[in-house]
C-alpha cells in the first residue's frame, strides 16, 4: 500500500555551523565607544586572553545562524508532531495554557532568594500542588523538591533508611541496619540504581507467567529476613495493573519494610486509584510523565515525592507549609524538621514544572483527570485489540495505559523489533519503547497516552499491520528501514564501538 | 540453531565454563550473544578478584540493552581477556574462542557438576524459546 504519512520529513542537508562559517560574517555591529578606550591589559591580564584569533569559533550572521538552528530543528520527531508512543515515558502533549501560566512575569521572573513575604504567589502554587498530588496519591506527605523521576525515586529510599534507622535505632549502628532491598525482575533499571546508591543490597523477585510479582518469590525472599522494603511500580511495566497490591505491601510491612511505589505508571490511575489507598508507603511522581510538563529534550523534569503521615518528618527540607491565617507569610518555608533527610536540591526544586502540573490538575478538575486516565487506558487497548491477532503479545491480562507486544512471530522470518521500530519511521510515528522490559524478548512497549484520537490510533495500528506483513513479503524493505528520513540506518553498534565524539578529531589532536 | 560444543560446562544463566586442570575460562554462549544482539562494551573484574559461584562479576552492553554477567563457579580471577575493550565484536563473532571473557583458578572442583552439558544446556535453551 502506499504509504499514508502523519508528518513528512525535511529532507536538506545542513552543514554544521562551523563549516557554514565565512570570514567576516557577522551578527552585531556595536556603535562608537562614546567613553575613552581603556587598554585591554588594564582589565584583563595577557594570560587569560586567547591568542589564536578564536580559531574554530565560526563567523556568521543573524540570520546564517537562524536558519542553521531552524533547518535543524525540523528534523526532530517532536510531540507537537505526531504521535510518540514511547512505553513507560508517558508522552503527553503539553497544552500551550501550561506555557503561558508558567511565562507569567510574576512567576518567571521571581528571584529564588526572594524573601517569603515577597514569594507568598509561588509558595501557595507549591502548597496547593503538594495539596492535590497528596488528594490523587492518597499520600498526605509531600516534597516538589526532587528533579526528576531517579532523582524523586533515591529521595524515597533515602526516606526509607532515615524511617527504618529511627524505627530500629540503628542510625549508628551500621551492622544492625536493614539491608535488603526488593525489586521485581520487570523494574526500571534505576530503581536498582537508586537502591544501591542509599546503601541498600538488592535482591531480585521474580515475575510470574501472567507478568505479575510473583508473591510466593516475594514470602520466600521476605521469610529470610532483614528486609528493608520493596520497590514496585503499579501497574508494572508489562503494562499490567499488580492485582495483589494490598496484599504485596501487606507481606511487605509483616516484614518489617517499607513499600515504595514507582509513580512511572501514574498515567493509569490518577483519580481512579491511590497508591495510599493500597498500602504504599512512599512514591514518587514524574510531572514531565502524568502532569504533562515537557519530556525529552532536558525538560527539566520535576519528581515529587507524596508519603504517608508516618514518613511524613524524613521528607526533605525545606518544606512549604502553610499557617492557615491570611497576611503576607500565610506561606512559608520550614526549615525545622530534624528528622529530614536533607535538602535534595538547590533552591525548591523545578518551580516552572510546579506552575505547569498545577495548571494541568486545575484546568481538569477531579472529572478531567478521571477522564484523562480511562481515555489513556482505552486508547492502549484499542492498540492492543487491534494488533492482537498481527503481533504475539508475551502475557494475556489486559494491558491498562499501556501494550507489550514480541517480534516472536516475526523474527521466525528474520524481522525484528529493532527493525519494526526503525520501519515504524517511514510511516511517520516515532518508534515505540523497545527491548523493554528486559524479562520479555524482543519487547515492543506501546503507550499513545489520551492525547491521541480513534483516527490516528488507527493509522498507528495500520501501520503497524502493514510492516507485519512486509516482514513476510518483502522483509529488505523493514530490515533497511528507514528509507524516508535524510539518513537511512545507522550502525549503532560501530557507532557505540568506534564513536566519533569530536569535529575534525585528527586535526584537533594534532594541535593540542 | 546456536552453537553449543562438546566438552564445556554451562549455565542457566547463558555462560560456558572450559576447565583445564584447576584453572577455568568463562565466556558467554553462542546463544547469549545471539539473543544480547551487537555488544558494544565489556566490564571485566580485575585479575586478583574473588567471587562466589553465581555472583555478578561484569557486564555487558549490546545495542539492546545492558545484561550482568554470572559467574558459574566460585574462583579466583587470574587474567581477564583486556582486548575486549577495544574489540567487543570479539564476544559475537567467536564467543568460545577469542570472546572470552576471564580466566580464573577454581576454588571447588566440584562445583562444576552442578552445571549443564552441552546436550542439557541444549535442551534448556530449547525449552527456553517456547
Amino acid at each position: 500500500m502506499t504509504i499514508t504519512k502523519a508528518a513528512t520529513h525535511v529532507t536538506q542537508n545542513e552543514a554544521l555551523v562551523f563549516e557554514r562559517s565565512q570570514t567576516g560574517r557577522r551578527g552585531y555591529r556595536l556603535p562608537a565607544l562614546d567613553v575613552e578606550e581603556t587598554a585591554l591589559d588594564e582589565l584583563l591580564p595577557a594570560e587569560l586572553r586567547r591568542e589564536d584569533d578564536l580559531e574554530g569559533v565560526p563567523e556568521l550572521s543573524e540570520p546564517d545562524v537562524v536558519r542553521h538552528f531552524t533547518r535543524i530543528s525540523t528534523w526532530n520527531y517532536n510531540i507537537d508532531l505526531g504521535l510518540y508512543p514511547l512505553g513507560s515515558c508517558t508522552m503527553k502533549y503539553n497544552s500551550r495554557l501550561n506555557e503561558r501560566v508558567a511565562r507569567i512575569p510574576g512567576f518567571a521572573a521571581l528571584h529564588p532568594l526572594a524573601p517569603e513575604e515577597d514569594a507568598q504567589g509561588a509558595l501557595e502554587v507549591m502548597y496547593e500542588l503538594q495539596r492535590h498530588l497528596a488528594e490523587i496519591t492518597g499520600l498526605p506527605g509531600v516534597s516538589l523538591q526532587p528533579a526528576a523521576g531517579a532523582h524523586g525515586e533515591l529521595t524515597g529510599v533515602m526516606m526509607i533508611r532515615a524511617a527504618l534507622d529511627a524505627r530500629d535505632g540503628t542510625s549508628s549502628d551500621e551492622a544492625q541496619r536493614r539491608k535488603v532491598m526488593l525489586i521485581p525482575d520487570s523494574a526500571h533499571g534505576t530503581n536498582p540504581a537508586s537502591a544501591h546508591l542509599s546503601g541498600f543490597t538488592v535482591k531480585t523477585i521474580r515475575s510470574t507467567p501472567e507478568g505479575l510479582t510473583d508473591l510466593d518469590n516475594l514470602r520466600e525472599l521476605c521469610a529470610s529476613g532483614d528486609v528493608a522494603g520493596l520497590m514496585l511500580t503499579n501497574p508494572n511495566t508489562c503494562g499490567i495493573f499488580e492485582r495483589n497490591i494490598k496484599e504485596i505491601c501487606a507481606v511487605v510491612h509483616e516484614a518489617g519494610g517499607l513499600v515504595y511505589m514507582d509513580g512511572a505508571n501514574m498515567n493509569a490511575l490518577v483519580g481512579v486509584a491511590r497508591p495510599g489507598d493500597m498500602g504504599v508507603d512512599v512514591i514518587h511522581l514524574n510531572l514531565h510523565k502524568t502532569f504533562s510538563t515537557p519530556h525529552g529534550g532536558g525538560g527539566p523534569g520535576s519528581g515529587p515525592c507524596c508519603c504517608t503521615a508516618e514518613l511524613e518528618p524524613f521528607l526533605p527540607v525545606p518544606r512549604v507549609t502553610s499557617g492557615g491565617e491570611t497576611g503576607d507569610t500565610r506561606f512559608a518555608l520550614e526549615y525545622d524538621r530534624p528528622q529530614s533527610v536533607g535538602r535534595v536540591k538547590a533552591f525548591y526544586g523545578n518551580f516552572g514544572m510546579h506552575l505547569r502540573a498545577l495548571a494541568y490538575i486545575l484546568t481538569h478538575g477531579n472529572e478531567g483527570l478521571r477522564e484523562a486516565t480511562e481515555a489513556a487506558v482505552l486508547n492502549a487497548r484499542f492498540i492492543a485489540a487491534g494488533l492482537a491477532d498481527t503481533f504475539d503479545s508475551p502475557f494475556d491480562s489486559p494491558p491498562m495505559h499501556e501494550c507489550l507486544f514480541t517480534d516472536k512471530r516475526q523474527s521466525r522470518k528474520g524481522v525484528h523489533t529493532l527493525d519494526i521500530a526503525k520501519r515504524l519511521i517511514d510511516y511517520g510515528f516515532h518508534p515505540m519503547t523497545i527491548y523493554f522490559p528486559l524479562i520479555v524478548s524482543g519487547a515492543m512497549l506501546i503507550e499513545p497516552t489520551e492525547s491521541v484520537g480513534r483516527a490516528e490510533l488507527q493509522q498507528f495500528v495500520d501501520a503497524m499491520k502493514e510492516i507485519a506483513r512486509e516482514a513476510v513479503e518483502d522483509a529488505d524493505t523493514v530490515l533497511n528501514a528507514p528509507h524516508t528520513t535524510r539518513i537511512g540506518r545507522l550502525d549503532e553498534a560501530a557507532a557505540a564501538r568506534k564513536p566519533v565524539l569530536r569535529w575534525r578529531p585528527a586535526e584537533r589532536a594534532a594541535g593540542a | 540453531m546456536a552453537n553449543v560444543p562438546e566438552g564445556l560446562y554451562y549455565s542457566k544463566d547463558h555462560e560456558w565454563l572450559r576447565v583445564e586442570g584447576e584453572t577455568g575460562t568463562v565466556g558467554i554462549t553462542d546463544h547469549a550473544q545471539h539473543s544480547l544482539g551487537d555488544v558494544v562494551y565489556v566490564e571485566l573484574p580485575k585479575a586478583g578478584e574473588s567471587f562466589e559461584a553465581h555472583a555478578t562479576f561484569g557486564s555487558v552492553e549490546s545495542v539492546k540493552a545492558v545484561s550482568e554477567l554470572f559467574l558459574p563457579v566460585a574462583g579466583e580471577v587470574t587474567e581477564v581477556n583486556e582486548t575486549l575493550g577495544d574489540e567487543p565484536e570479539k564476544v559475537n563473532n567467536d564467543p568460545y574462542g577469542e570472546g572470552w571473557m576471564l580466566k580464573l583458578k577454581l576454588a571447588k572442583r566440584g562445583e562444576v557438576d552442578s552445571l549443564l552439558s552441552a546436550a542439557e544446556y541444549e535442551d534448556f535453551i530449547k525449552a527456553d524459546g517456547e
